[in-house]
């Protein structure tokens, strides 16, 4: 067994854990910039925790998914710290 | 993944480690600051390096298994360098809009008086 084979499961393990934290940050934070950061946040770990699924599972069907949620989340925390911004979105 | 030469072994578990290191390290930030402005520096910078390490991982992982170089790891990692500074900007632009609360004893100076409810 090799020694990637063995962190990976640990690896996938501590990206769920930083999910938990972005999602107490989601549910807790005071303000909406704080929620939308939070959001931000979250796809990124997702991102990163759907790479490594990929590595583990030796697919490569993970990266699609991992690019279509790269762009949709970009455009989803522009639009919405734009929505704060101006109170409209395209003006 | 049974018969990996050793180098790419420890190569890859270090790119591993590190890239979870800083996520963990960023997403744990964001959760214990204690104001927008502080938060805003943890996910925005180690977050996209803990990326940024899981995704040459990935991108050295399947070139050694193919045999011919994987650009799609490479793509993502523009798209998230290209994008991430232009979200966190936009971020920060809505949240000194808003005029979020600061902590107490912040470094952050208070803004000039509001621009009006339609100014930049």
């Amino acid at each position: 067994m090799s020694l990637t084979a063995t962190i990976l499961p640990w690896a996938i393990g501590a990206f769920a854990l930083a999910l938990a934290l972005n999602g107490w940050r989601l549910l807790l934070g005071p303000g909406m910039a704080d929620r939308i950061l939070a959001l931000d946040t979250l796809y990124i770990n997702t991102l990163a925790l759907l790479v490594l699924l990929g590595i583990w599972r030796d697919s490569k069907v993970y990266f699609e998914v991992a690019l279509l949620i790269a762009m949709l989340g970009f455009v989803g925390t522009v639009v919405l710290s734009k929505y704060l911004l101006r109170g409209d979105i395209v003006e | 993944m049974q018969n990996l030469p050793l180098w790419l072994d420890l190569l890859l578990a270090a790119l591993i480690v590190a890239g979870v290191a800083f996520a963990l390290i960023g997403s744990w930030g964001l959760a214990k600051l204690s104001d927008f402005y502080l938060r805003l520096h943890g996910p925005t910078k180690a977050t996209t390096l803990g990326v940024g390490g899981v995704l040459i991982a990935s991108a050295l992982w399947f070139t050694y298994k193919t045999g011919v170089p994987s650009l799609n790891e490479l793509l993502i990692t523009l798209f998230l360098f290209l994008t991430a500074p232009v979200s966190a900007h936009l971020l920060i632009k809505a949240a000194l809009h808003l005029e979020q609360s600061r902590a107490k004893g912040s470094a952050i100076p208070p803004t000039s008086p509001r621009p009006g409810p339609r100014g930049r």
